[in-house]
């Protein structure tokens, strides 16, 4: 991977001096750099601020981060990049989220956003170029101060040296700035690597441990005002009128003001601001949302299924075949609406004035939410500073593209005239919609009379995320919303079975509805890889065995499906009482399997263990891929085992965590990671291991009871 | 209302039934104990009161006043009781929100089972969600802390 990277058509590389006293290295993308300009320092035309990377005087390198960190890790593997092509000092390393501008668009998306499990995707070669800028830039300077070549001089730890000559970076960082820019920079061979693929602890443990970490509900300032919205108890209701009298009384309160999204009760802090929630009186039109009833929902969609739909995917004649099997194996699946959950619940903070408008909030969505909050104050996009803090989780929540808690944190600053922090509650945030839609699946296959498939006719029907949105346009093709086919579409093995059609519906019900970690990969992989395992019962095959006939052109998913099935011991007797279920299932440009052991013991399921592994190309830290890992199997599992949404006269009947179940420290399995080494291009790993969970345990179920479970969460019938 | 908080008493002013939660954040300015479900189900609002781990979102603040009150910011001067130093030696924290009330919980049950099984882990630490599912590593990590104890500060 030698590559001397020239600046592309879309960008190029430069170099500029701060007036800080260091060295600064972006990118500027031609065309918008006069508004990245007016972000930060621009003085006298010299310096682009959109900066990756600033070495300070003090030996200090900076990273600043395009992405949110919500745990994933990023916090400490964009540093990596950097770090290893800039030789630096790990000890000196800093981190930052990066003031939201469109420099730090992601490189793909070309809007400024975490999700997609794509950050390393976008960010692997743009940080290691801008860690190698920085350190050419470097070399130079220390070039001309020891009076030798660049050429002779060598990095190590945060020094220049050649010869008997020495440097750290914060000695070279001023000459550095003075430098013209580079037009391109040579990356390291990844056999020279001394930080990429070394497990590294992360860098926000300490602040993390100790309380000093500030997530958007920390932000605290003087002057600054609380508020807490009474939202539509049913999607799409609006109010008539509301009396505030009461609310108005309570102690602290400052204000009630109409926004948008309901009634905003203004107070010194949360709880005199909930206290005044509590006591508005609001007439709702509840609109036409007023009877939505998830039985009532599932009947809808049944019936949908029984239509011709969207084709998604088709090869072959699947009814011809069909008549022509000489099994057939029919099945319906029903996965529920489900809420992220987020333990930070929904905040932003939000202060306008001076011709701007400031907003602290943790969010995925840095570039649409410039865009929202400069349409509702009248401003221009970069008179919109948007701070990003830690985020308490998003999963895709903190992702929308109407920038929901955002913008109706700016209507509630704008409303009150003042600086204003919005809390949701857990019960706003259960109740507040931007769910994984429900979806039915009916799926008739027919065998041949060797057991291998023959035809599949497969029909989804669900909410589509993206259809009436401004991405709709871009990723929305014949009718096909991909994120509600993904992983059965294009699964692979489809690919192998010569007759098959796969249709598609996309009802609108008046729910709003969102990507949720793993977004179709959540329902997908589930009805794929149980109807799988089902096939190879049918066809009286082991399951590992009748997956390897039908992946034999798949060679990463078979990589890791023998991984996972050794590492597993599935050739072995599991402990007694239990059963193991196997999965597999490629997303986010990464391959996946995992194999879960579990029991049922008084009728309720039990997982203790789940084997993982994974093949995410190449891999910057291995440490953040087994948590992510982790952290997949134990969000799969809460859907897998225990969370649903309910709809009963048009109200979400769950509120908080005692009704809308989520897994808890008892419940959590043993879980093994296996990465598989590879130097293909990096994967996503935040959503892979999430699809696996629910079909293992389900398929281990169906062998220890001889029941298949068609619905998520799984419930063995009384 | 005068409490006493990571061992300085203060004066507060403010109703006596607001959660001591919201009393710390929004009128001490300790942050570091977190907002998760207001209702005692999710445990990030984890707190010691004279040495017992409570659910300060519940807990009105009145019944408090007099008592021993101990947040994530006064566990340990340096962020190095042995419950942080087994958090950060096995990489425990993912996005961290909950982490604060964890470390709480945790601390608490060291305190009266220095070597906790794992039946006393899942009876100390069911009530603490985390949706990021660091839970295995929350595991060892008390385990782990257990033994930095014994060992004492190096």
């Amino acid at each position: 991977m030698n590559a001397r990277t020239r600046p592309s058509r879309r960008e190029f590389l430069t170099t500029s001096a701060r007036v800080s006293g260091g060295l600064v290295v972006g990118f500027v993308l031609p065309g918008i750099g006069r508004f990245a300009g007016v972000q930060g320092l621009q003085a006298g035309g010299r310096f682009a601020p959109n900066a990756f990377v600033r070495v300070g005087s003090d030996d200090s390198v900076t990273i600043l981060l395009a992405h949110s960190e919500m745990g994933q890790g990023i916090w400490t593997s964009l540093p990596m990049l950097v770090a290893e092509e800039l030789d630096a000092d790990w000890s000196k390393i800093k981190v930052a989220h990066a003031k939201a501008a469109p420099v730090y668009a992601h490189t793909t998306v070309g809007l400024q956003m975490t999700g997609g499990s794509t950050t390393t995707l976008s960010e692997f070669d743009r940080y290691r170029q801008a860690g190698a800028t920085a350190r050419t830039l470097l070399v130079q300077a220390a070039a001309q101060r020891f009076g030798v070549k660049p050429a002779d001089c060598r990095t190590e730890n945060g020094v220049v040296i050649a010869g008997t000559h020495r440097a750290r970076y914060g000695e070279l960082a001023a000459a550095a700035a003075k430098l013209p820019p580079l037009e391109a920079v040579t990356l390291k061979d990844l056999k020279d690597w001394k930080l990429i693929g070394k497990p590294m602890k992360r860098l926000d443990t300490p602040e993390k441990i100790t309380g000093r970490a500030q997530f958007g509900i920390d932000v605290r300032f003087p002057g600054l005002l609380t508020a807490v919205v009474a939202r539509p108890p049913v999607f799409g209701a609006t109010v008539k009128s509301f009396d505030a009298g009461a609310a108005r009384a309570v102690p602290g309160v400052r204000t009630v003001v109409q926004v948008p999204t309901g009634v905003a009760v203004v107070a010194d802090h949360f709880w005199t601001a909930k206290l005044g929630r509590d006591a508005l009186r609001i007439d709702w039109d509840l609109g036409p949302n007023a009877s939505l009833d998830s039985t009532a929902l599932r009947e809808q969609f049944r019936q949908l299924a029984a239509t011709p739909g969207a084709v998604a995917a088709e090869a072959g004649d699947a009814s011809d075949a069909l008549g022509k099997a000489a099994k057939i194996i029919e099945a319906e699946y029903a996965v529920p609406y489900l809420a992220h959950a987020p333990m930070e619940p929904e905040n932003c903070t939000v202060r306008l004035g001076q011709g701007k408008c400031e907003i602290w909030a943790g969010t995925q969505f840095q570039g649409m939410d410039q865009q929202i909050a400069a349409r509702i104050t009248g401003l221009k996009p970069e008179q919109v500073d948007i701070h990003t803090t830690f985020l308490g989780g998003g999963f895709g929540r903190r992702a929308n593209f109407t920038s929901d808690f955002v913008a109706e944190a700016v209507e509630v600053a704008k409303a009150a005239n003042a600086p204003v922090k919005t809390v949701w509650t857990r019960e706003d945030d259960v109740r507040g919609g931007y769910y994984r839609s429900a979806f039915l699946h009916r799926a008739r296959i027919g065998l041949g009379a060797d057991g291998q498939p023959l035809a599949w006719q497969h029909t989804v029907v669900g909410q589509s995320i993206l259809i009436g949105t401004v991405f709709e346009k871009a990723a929305v093709k014949n009718g096909i919303d991909s994120t509600s086919v993904e992983g059965l579409a294009d699964s692979p093995y489809l690919k192998e079975i010569p007759n098959h059609r796969v249709e598609l519906h996309s009802p609108k019900t008046g729910i709003p509805v969102l990507w949720w970690r793993s977004v179709g990969n959540s329902h997908t992989a589930f009805v794929v890889e149980t109807l799988i395992d089902e096939l190879a019962q049918a066809a009286d095959k082991d399951p590992v065995e009748y997956r390897r006939a039908l992946l034999k052109n798949s060679p990463r998913h078979l990589g890791v499906l023998n991984l996972a099935v050794e590492k597993a011991g599935w050739d072995r007797r599991p402990p007694e009482g239990r059963a193991r279920g196997v999965a597999v299932h490629a997303a986010f440009g990464s391959f996946a399997a995992q194999v879960a052991e579990a029991s049922v013991e008084n009728g309720r399921i039990r997982v203790h263990r789940v084997v993982c592994a994974i093949d995410c190309g190449t891999v910057v830290n291995p440490a953040t891929i087994a948590a992510q890992i982790e952290s997949g199997v134990a969000f799969g599992l809460s859907a897998a085992l225990y969370s649903a949404l309910h709809f009963k006269d048009g109200r979400v009947q769950e509120s908080n965590y005692h009704d809308y179940r989520v897994l808890r420290l008892n419940e959590m399995p043993v879980v093994e990671v296996h990465i598989v080494p590879s130097t293909e291009k990096p994967g996503g790993v935040g959503e892979v291991a999430v699809p696996h969970i629910a079909p293992a345990v389900a398929n281990a179920v169906a062998r220890l009871t001889g029941q298949r479970l068609r619905e998520l969460p799984l419930r063995l019938p009384a | 209302m005068k409490l006493t908080i990571n061992g300085v008493t203060r004066e507060v002013k403010g109703s006596p039934d607001m959660p001591l939660l919201w009393v710390l954040r929004d009128l001490v300015g300790l942050t570091g104990t977190k907002f998760g479900c207001g209702m005692a189900l999710c445990g990030a609002c984890t707190v010691h009161v004279d040495g017992a781990p409570r659910r300060s979102c519940v807990m009105p603040v009145a019944a408090a006043v007099g008592k021993s009150i101990t947040t994530i910011e006064g566990l340990s001067h340096d962020g190095r009781h042995p419950v942080q130093r087994a958090w950060a030696e096995l990489d425990v924290v993912q996005c961290g929100y909950c982490q604060s009330g964890q470390i709480m919980a945790a601390a608490a049950l060291l305190a009266v089972k220095p070597d906790p099984s794992d039946a006393d882990i899942d009876a100390a630490l069911t009530g603490n969600l985390c949706r990021c599912g660091t839970y295995q590593r929350i595991r060892a990590a008390v385990h782990r802390a257990a033994v930095l104890a014994k060992e004492g500060i190096p």
